[in-house]
């Protein structure tokens, strides 16, 4: 018996502990965020977060997260409640197929939370691991690029009521 | 939302109707449907006028459209979403004609049970041929409505119109659609002459709706094969022999049988498959068994270093894609150039997957394939069952490009689940499974002469090219890799020449440009060591490379600018307007432009009858290490009518890209016996920090004017640009494709 923290929930999954963090996600947790791509780390599609760093699901053996928070597409927000980083994709119609869209959000993700005031060519640097096949680069930049002014707008706009609160 | 149907299907389109409340009508596909990328053949009822798009395949309007007594409308399309955004703009199509939104459309997509037979999602055609059937099926219906309703409320047609789902006439009278229906009111063929909305009555066509499928894709919701988990799913993996044709000489597997999890060893000839309850059980499995598998290989790979030798010996038949003018023209100069393309791989970014169940003798699969009906006919053969006792349904996966994998995944899960009735079985392929075994876009060899007359102009133009088929798609059962492991071993079907106006390896082979004289000759190649098939766009990829790289020379001889030196070969208008579109936003100059940096230009008629596209950019070589950098693209695009502005930018903005990727970085490698590029570090594709600063697209809108694919318009362009930039930044011209590190550091003599 494994046990992981995914998404903020507490799960017992009964499985082979070498078992890749990503099967264990798609299959026993039946999360779709993360995608098989290649198994090796070579394209970025299995990235989540593990602590707030983005990692390749797909080499990670599921021991190996055990006590740690991971986080994954479907921990960004919901189809009627995205969170910023879904809000930005879609209002940039960012994705083609979208099927690499899940990992390049996570990685982007784990970059926005670490460096919240990255730079465009920080952006470009942090996803260098993550493979797109249908050439949706530009457009993948660009809603990485808009998903960090949500949230920094949305920090500052949170900024007086925690002040608020801490105050009383 | 088209998420994938998770239920167990309901085979019969009239059950699929009667299940969902509506009144049964009766419906035809019919037989001799178009299958694949060939040119619709002479009807035998000749004396009628060919219905556009599609409809002249499926002319049934009931096998386009229903409306239900509650008012719902059903569209039903046998092409399928690729990634292209197709679900959102056949949706706007349709609910222009019908004076709807788009949101109420009900879509669905290729399934062998329920649309429409139309071939292929292949060859930027969806709209072109799909959409404009539903174009003109749903201006029917709205008319076929309004007929009715004039019927029911009593009033002259011309005083009644459609919106929002009514047809509304005098003093408040009002009719909803379910109201007007009765049972088979569709079941009429199309008229030809069906006439559409003015453009400037549009409220759907050409207006920005977002992508329906975007918001599951972000939110990780059900949106592919991959992500199907109907109850009672096992997980299957498949073990590939090392090589193409070896044959499995010794296997014991009953150590695989034996591990965590397994349920079922499948052995039939040389196709080997485990199936477990879980996923990583089954890799493992998969892993143990590809251990224990004794094969015997042979060397049949061609020499991988000198390509152009190995077509040029294995020619099997000449065919003349094009004869006009004299053999010869007098001229002030002749030019002479070859080049050559590498094979190259689709590299869909998620491996190949199928999900198939054996249930009282129907066989279900739920595919990625890009033709529902060409697969279940392979399927069925490799099966040894009638075609009706398949079922295909299309259900997204990864971006494929052409023909990758899909079709083989589907063929390997229909065959393991025959071993398991009831179950449904999942099949994904390991990445070096798709890297080694998806067919790839075939290697390339072309020769371009021309001559300048004394005023730069060119007078005769020779253009030959050496290729194999790239369409080797279903196809019998022996075009599915199963179907060839398997114990029976259906043959590959043989490779023919097809020259037609579609075009395969001859696609773009002729050059668009005004010249009196021109022949035009395919090379053909029937021999296929490696195998290949469709990749996007086909032949144009290279003949445009290389036409466009001659053109750039043949400028430079006639010592003219490239962007003038097109033009004056070009009386087309919209050809021009592209190119000038370009060139302007580019801002296009002789200026001169610091050391090892370039500007390149390169136009092309997709198809020579598809979308116009030019693209300008510019190139940074480095000479050092080789690379080329490519900082900002301009690129200008007419495809008739845009239907959804921002699908096309995308689109072109991917094929850009892709291409871009193609041109700088990829070739299979091979020895003469495996291939050895069976991974992202082997065959390396474009990443981030090699992605230029911007690239524009301009849109040059014709509304009004007929759908044109689209999708694969940039891909020859985009070398051709590239080529070109790298020519004007360092003076030397590479003509072989890719342009990597190593080929630039040779031709800089660095």
């Amino acid at each position: 018996m494994v046990k992981l923290n995914v998404n903020g929930a507490s799960h017992d999954v009964d499985i082979d502990p070498a078992t890749p963090l990503l099967y264990v996600l798609r299959n026993d947790l039946k999360l779709n965020g993360a995608k098989f791509g290649c198994g090796l780390g070579q394209c970025g599609a299995c990235t989540v977060m593990v602590d707030g760093k983005a990692v390749f699901s797909c080499l990670t053996p599921v021991m190996l997260v055990e006590g740690r928070q991971v986080k994954t597409v479907e921990g960004l927000g919901t189809i009627d409640e995205p969170g910023p980083m879904q809000q930005a994709f879609i209002e940039q119609q960012a994705a083609q197929c979208g099927y690499c869209i899940g990992g390049m959000m996570m990685r982007a993700q784990a970059l926005l939370e670490a460096k919240p005031e990255a730079g465009d060519a920080d952006i470009r640097q942090a996803l260098e691991p993550n493979l797109c096949r249908c050439g949706t680069h530009m457009r993948i930049l660009r809603a990485v690029a808009r998903a960090r002014d949500l949230m920094k707008s949305k920090s500052a706009g949170m900024a007086p009521a925690a002040a608020t609160r801490r105050a009383s | 939302m088209n998420a994938p149907n998770l239920h167990l299907p309901d085979v019969t389109r009239r059950g699929f109707l009667a299940g969902a409340g509506a009144l049964v009508v009766s419906f035809t596909i019919p037989a001799e449907a178009q299958e694949g990328e060939v040119p619709a053949a002479p009807r035998a009822q000749a004396a009628k006028p060919k219905l556009p798009g599609s409809l002249a395949d499926t002319p049934s309007l009931d096998a386009w459209i229903r409306i239900d007594a509650n008012g719902s409308i059903t569209v039903f399309t046998g092409k399928a979403e690729l990634g292209q955004g197709t679900k959102t703009s056949l949706r706007q199509i349709a609910a222009e004609e019908l004076e709807v939104e788009p949101a109420a459309i009900n879509l669905i997509t290729a399934d062998t049970a329920l649309t429409p037979n139309e071939g292929y999602t292949a060859g930027s055609q969806t709209i072109q041929n799909s959409g404009t059937a539903i174009r003109f099926a749903s201006a029917q219906v709205r008319q076929i409505l309004i007929a009715k309703a004039s019927e029911k409320l009593g009033a002259p047609v011309e005083a009644l119109k459609a919106e929002a789902g009514s047809i509304a006439g005098p003093n408040g009278a009002r009719a909803g659609y379910g109201e007007l229906v009765s049972a088979d009111f569709l079941h009429v063929d199309a008229a030809a002459d069906t006439k559409l909305k003015a453009p400037g009555t549009y409220h759907a066509i050409g207006k920005p709706f977002a992508r329906v499928d975007i918001p599951a894709k972000v939110t990780g919701g059900d949106a592919y094969v991959q992500d199907m988990r109907p109850p009672g799913m096992v997980h299957a993996r498949v073990v590939r022999p090392p090589t193409y044709g070896a044959k499995l000489v010794d296997f014991a597997d009953v150590a695989v049988k034996a591990m965590p999890g397994v349920i079922a060893v499948v052995r039939d000839g040389d196709f080997l498959a485990v199936v477990a309850e879980h996923e990583f059980q089954a890799v493992k499995a998969m892993r143990a068994m590809a251990a224990a598998a004794k094969w015997q290989e042979q060397p049949a790979l061609p020499d991988q270093s000198n390509i152009p030798a190995f077509l040029e010996k294995s020619v099997s038949e000449v065919g003349t894609v094009t004869s006009v003018g004299a053999e010869s023209a007098p001229g002030a100069k002749t030019l002479q150039a070859q080049f050559t393309r590498a094979y190259q791989m689709h590299g869909s970014i998620g491996p190949s997957s199928a999900v198939a169940m054996l249930d009282n003798g129907l066989t279900t699969v739920w595919t990625h394939t890009q033709g529902v009906y060409p697969d279940r006919k392979a399927i069925a053969q490799m099966l040894g069952v009638p075609e009706e006792k398949v079922r295909c349904i299309h259900t997204e996966g990864s971006g494929c490009y052409g023909h990758n994998g899909a079709d083989d995944a589907a063929a390997d899960a229909a065959l393991i689940a025959q071993k398991l009735p009831g179950k449904p079985v999942r099949v994904q392929w390991m990445r070096d499974q798709e890297h080694l075994w998806e067919p790839y876009g075939p290697a390339m060899l072309t020769r371009a002469s021309a001559t300048l007359d004394q005023n730069g102009k060119i007078v005769n133009w020779h253009y030959d090219l050496w290729s194999n088929s790239h369409g080797t798609r279903p196809g019998s059962a022996g075009s599915l890799i199963a179907g060839r492991l398997m114990a029976r071993h259906f043959p590959p079907d043989p490779a023919r020449m097809e020259i037609t106006p579609l075009g395969n390896g001859d696609r773009n082979a002729i050059p668009f440009y005004d010249v009196p004289n021109q022949r035009v000759n395919w090379h053909f190649v029937a021999d296929m060591p490696v195998r290949v098939s469709s990749l996007r766009g086909l032949g144009a990829y290279c003949n445009v490379f290389s036409i466009e790289s001659f053109m750039d020379e043949l400028a430079l001889a006639a010592n003219a600018d490239p962007v003038e030196f097109r033009l004056r070969h070009l009386k087309d208008p919209r050809a021009r307007k592209v190119i000038e579109v370009a060139a302007e936003k580019f801002g296009w100059s002789k200026d001169p432009l610091p050391e090892g940096r370039g500007r390149g230009f390169a136009f092309a008629k997709y198809k020579n009858h598809a979308a116009w596209l030019a693209i300008a950019l510019e190139a940074e070589v480095d000479r050092d290490n080789g690379t080329i950098r490519i900082s900002h693209v301009v690129c200008a695009v007419d495809c008739g009518e845009a239907v959804a502005l921002d699908s096309i930018v995308n689109q072109t903005e991917g094929g850009i890209l892709q291409s871009m990727s193609w041109t700088l970085y990829e070739a299979v490698h091979f020895d003469r016996t495996r291939i050895l590029s069976p991974d992202w570090s082997t065959y390396p594709i474009l990443r981030f920090s090699a992605v230029p600063d911007s690239i524009e697209v301009h849109v040059v809108d014709n509304p009004g004017a007929p759908y044109l694919g689209v999708a694969e318009a940039a891909q020859g362009p985009t070398a051709g640009a590239i080529a070109n930039a790298f020519r004007n930044a360092t003076g030397k011209r590479i003509h072989d494709l890719p342009y990597t590190r190593d080929r630039v550091k040779a031709v800089l003599g660095v």
